[in-house]
């Protein structure tokens, strides 16, 4: 049996994901009206609950002549919009392989997650990988810093509507739909520096698309220098047991909790993997009992 | 959508008569199902409505709020089973009368439910529950069709958000002219997702009056035993009322396959296999199988397509009907077309598509984290402080039991901490001080029993309230503490403390969430104290009822010295700077997304962090 002899035409998907707070079911509603407008039917998804707590956001946006699911198949978005660098990530492989547009800020909101691992000289764990390979391994669309466009016109918060301005570019909808829309949804008093935002999304896209691919690449911010590598270290926790009075102060204040007080009431390190060798316990010892060093890990010569 | 806003509304509309108008005129317009649900409940006449917040479940009772208070009463319970009460005594009363909750609400109401099964109704009984299939925001995914054929009521299963509104119109009609209580069951993807939907006017509803009628309605033994048998009666007739067209709908098609499926996934079924021969039901219990077995009879092979438990599937089983289903499609997890298609290639009905190589990408984790201020931050650098063993609950602070705060040992289910910690002292094993962590609502709705109960038995526990002033996890619903009804009007307060003090409990302290040292200071009374102590940790939530945003604080880079003390809490606005001490990053604050609680600048070691210089 053929599952995609479907009589009426395929509904067209979009995508629209970013992080809690950035405005992505705002978008998506935008959008569910504009596509009202043309007369069609339209289903948009989203899941409440978390969407506050600074986790991923993500709205599935499905309209034509006739919508079944309501959630977008993997590999059939037909325009991935992206309010935040990761998180286009995450779901870059929803997109169509063949003709899916991939429209991404490049803004970056680094999660407490990514700050985890503490040990001497770690690096963040946010995504290394950066609009200039990316945008070559998708091959086309747009990756754009939309806050930087929305701060020139002196509204850092109207990056969405520079967002809906690209993305008015990658769908058939009339200008004047989306013009109109828009004024109804944005409160008055920020109507023109969302229409002005609109418009500039637009323009952005008028002038990108006139520069070949390889052309722009050279634009995109490329992967970080990778971090000057930090000669390995051991890190020795030492203690004078006659000095230590047990106040307990490093002990209640070491950031890693990996500090005791032993059964003489001496602090003692529980746990040496855990120590990151900050010396906040050298530093605050009212008896200078403490002694945090970090030495150099030597390599053996061949 | 924003429905709170939208009752604000309501309530500003000084014509009531155009209002009025406008709520009766038949339109079509794009709702979630919850929207649905609710509309669909005001159109049935619905009088009396109560529940408890739950995701995916909690904008229904928001929605029905909406509605002018002369035609619906609507309100926030303590918790599922009370609202269920409530529903069930405006049965009683002879209106039309609705409860809402998610899936494992019905847990905590299923007491009375059992009963009601057996009394019947009054007035129309309609239970909306919603599911959450993929565990998106619950602590399980325990599938409500169970339910209705553990307790024998009817479950009607709406596919997209008209059928939300159609059926919950239709649950009234069908729980009064069988007399049973009727459970509408959700799932999120359906709560959630927003399609169109033409809307009917209200039918106004005569009041039945109460039913004097003891046998019927005080359920003891010899009334029991009558009902038993009514029950099953009952069940053969909705069966049989169930067999029709409108009901048991079957959509002719290609007869070598023949799909039967329910609810959502009738969509994911006609997205990948649009030409099948389908019967879509409205109900998976109780199954009107004449109709079933003459569809199976028709088409070469039958599969049925159900999220979650073979509940469809092991009916036909037993009623000797050969179906394909959990052999093809997962039993765990949400359905979408990819698995749903995937089950039907598996079952060599659809022919495998080489996908292409997927792009590799490295997305960065993001968990959802308690919030830039969130007042529940100091409770849990304290009980770490303490190293209690900590018996935590439902609410936004389960978040704490992950990286950084890392401090709750155990959740359950709502209320379970007190109880969990009354057992752990019990049982004698523990050398830690045993603490239990609630939030305020959740308190009210479940911990005040196992508070009587840990006084009672002597139990040997510190208890945290965590008093936020709102039930934050589900979006900022008002609850008996806040002092406001669910159209925001002015009520009694309940007072914590008094509270906490009727229980019993002799040592109380109320403590500002905000001042570090006073948290730590009472923490560790109350960890000496012998007995039950409480603590309660008060400061309003940051994001409702109003979202609260101070001004901001920054890092004196000179100061900082990199210890990552601040990062512990795991506030969002901190991160690190491009400056580096050491090997170690130094501290930079988002001063955006600051609000200016002070938490980290209370525990810097350095006393590097403070107010941004205007």
């Amino acid at each position: 049996m053929d599952g995609s002899s479907e009589k009426a035409p395929a509904p067209r998907n979009v995508l629209i994901v970013g992080v809690g707070g950035q405005g992505v079911i705002l978008v998506s509603k935008v959008l569910a009206l504009i596509c009202q407008r043309q007369g069609l039917e339209v289903k948009q998804s989203e899941v409440h609950g978390m969407a506050k707590r600074g986790g991923g956001v993500f709205s599935h946006v499905r309209f034509g002549p006739k919508v079944w699911s309501p959630t977008i198949p993997q590999g059939e978005a037909d325009v991935l919009l992206a309010m935040e660098w990761s998180e286009g990530l995450r779901w870059l492989n929803h997109m169509r392989r063949d003709g899916g547009t991939f429209i991404a800020d490049t803004r970056r909101i680094i999660p407490p997650f990514a700050f985890r691992s503490r040990k001497h000289g770690s690096q963040s764990a946010y995504s290394s990988q950066a609009p200039r390979e990316v945008m070559e391994m998708v091959g086309s669309g747009y990756a754009l810093d939309a806050s930087k466009i929305a701060a020139d016109l002196g509204e850092k918060r109207a990056a969405n509507t520079v967002l809906l301005g690209v993305l008015s570019m990658a769908l058939e909808f009339p200008v004047e739909d989306w013009r109109e829309v828009i004024a109804e949804t944005v409160p008055a008093k920020a109507l023109e520096v969302n229409r002005l935002a609109f418009e500039a999304g637009r323009d952005w896209v008028e002038t990108t698309r006139a520069i070949p691919l390889a052309e722009r690449l050279k634009d995109l911010p490329g992967r970080e220098a990778e971090a000057e590598t930090l000669a390995p270290v051991d890190i020795r926790f030492e203690i004078t047991a006659e000095w230590c009075k047990g106040c307990d102060i490093c002990v209640k204040m070491c950031p890693e909790r990996c500090l005791r007080l032993n059964d003489r009431l001496v602090a003692e390190l529980t746990d040496a993997q855990a120590c990151t060798g900050c010396r906040i316990c050298e530093w605050l010892c009212p008896d200078f009992a403490i002694r945090v060093q970090r030495v150099p890990v030597l390599e053996p010569v061949a | 959508m924003d429905a709170k806003a939208r009752i604000r509304e309501q309530d500003d509309t000084d014509d009531a008569g155009a209002a009025r108008a406008a709520l009766d005129t038949v339109a079509t317009r794009p709702m979630i199902g919850n929207e649905a649900i609710a509309r669909g409940a005001w159109e049935a006449g619905v009088k009396v409505a109560a529940a408890y917040p739950g995701t995916p479940s909690t904008e229904i009772m928001e929605f029905v709020g909406i509605f002018p208070a002369g035609d619906i009463k609507a309100q926030w319970s303590t918790n599922e089973k009370v609202a269920m009460d409530v529903a069930i005594g405006a049965s009683f009363a002879g209106v039309r009368a609705m409860t809402a909750m998610k899936h494992v609400g019905l847990n905590v109401a299923s007491d009375p439910l059992m009963s009601q099964a057996y009394i019947g109704v009054n007035g129309g009984l309609v239970i909306v529950v919603c599911d959450d299939p993929g565990i998106h925001s619950s602590q399980n995914e325990q599938d409500t069709r169970m339910f209705a054929r553990f307790a024998q009521v009817p479950v009607l299963e709406p596919s997209d958000a008209q059928e939300a509104l159609d059926y919950t119109r239709w649950a009234f009609e069908i729980s009064e002219r069988f007399d049973t209580p009727v459970i509408v069951r959700s799932t999120t993807r359906l709560s959630h997702t927003r399609s169109p939907v033409t809307t009917g006017p209200r039918v106004a509803r005569e009041p039945l009056g109460f039913n004097e009628d003891p046998v019927k309605n005080v359920i003891i033994p010899a009334h029991a035993r009558l009902a038993h048998p009514r029950v099953l009666e009952r069940e053969a007739k909705l069966a049989a009322y169930f067999d029709d067209p409108e009901f048991t709908r079957w959509e002719e098609g290609d007869t070598s396959v023949g799909v039967i499926t329910v609810s959502t996934s009738y969509a994911y079924v006609k997205e990948v296999l649009p030409d099948a021969a389908t019967l879509k039901l409205a109900s998976s219990y109780p199954l009107a199988l004449d109709r079933i077995r003459a569809f199976c009879d028709s088409v070469d092979r039958v599969f049925v397509v159900e999220e979650l438990e073979p509940v469809i599937e092991t009916a036909l089983h037993a009623a000797g009907i050969a179906a394909e289903g959990k052999a093809w499609f997962p039993r765990v997890g949400e359905f979408s077309p990819e698995n749903v298609r995937e089950g039907f290639r598996k079952a060599g009905v659809l022919e495998a598509v080489a996908a292409p190589e997927p792009w590799a990408v490295t997305p960065t984790m993001r968990p959802p984290v308690l919030c830039s201020g969130c007042p529940h931050t100091t409770s849990y650098m304290a009980v770490r402080a303490v190293e209690g063993r900590v018996a935590g609950d439902i609410g936004c602070y389960t978040l704490a039991a992950v990286d950084p705060l890392k401090a709750i040992d155990t959740c359950v289910s709502m209320g379970s901490s007190i109880g969990n910690a009354v057992g752990l002292y019990k049982a004698g094993q523990e050398t830690r001080p045993i603490i239990a962590t609630i939030g305020d609502s959740t308190f009210l709705h479940g911990g005040i029993p196992p508070l009587i109960d840990a006084v009672y038995n002597n139990a040997n526990i510190t208890v945290m309230i965590l008093d936020n002033h709102i039930v934050a996890m589900t979006g900022g619903q008002d609850h008996p503490g806040t002092g406001k009804t669910l159209r925001g009007d002015e009520t009694h307060r309940i007072d914590f403390e008094e509270m906490v003090r009727a229980c019993g409990v002799k040592s109380v302290r109320t403590v500002d969430s905000y001042d570090v040292a006073s948290v730590y200071q009472a923490l560790r009374e109350a960890i000496e104290y012998r007995g039950v102590a409480v603590v309660i940790s008060n400061r309003p939530c940051v994001l409702d009822p109003v979202k609260l945003k101070g001004s901001p604080l920054q890092v004196r880079a000179d100061g900082c010295t990199a210890c990552q003390s601040c990062m512990n809490l795991g506030c969002p606005s901190l991160g690190w700077s491009d400056e580096m001490l050491d090997g170690f990053h130094k501290i930079t604050i988002d001063e955006s997304s600051c609000i200016g609680c002070t938490l980290c600048a209370q525990i810097c070691p350095s006393d590097c962090i403070r107010p941004v210089a205007n």
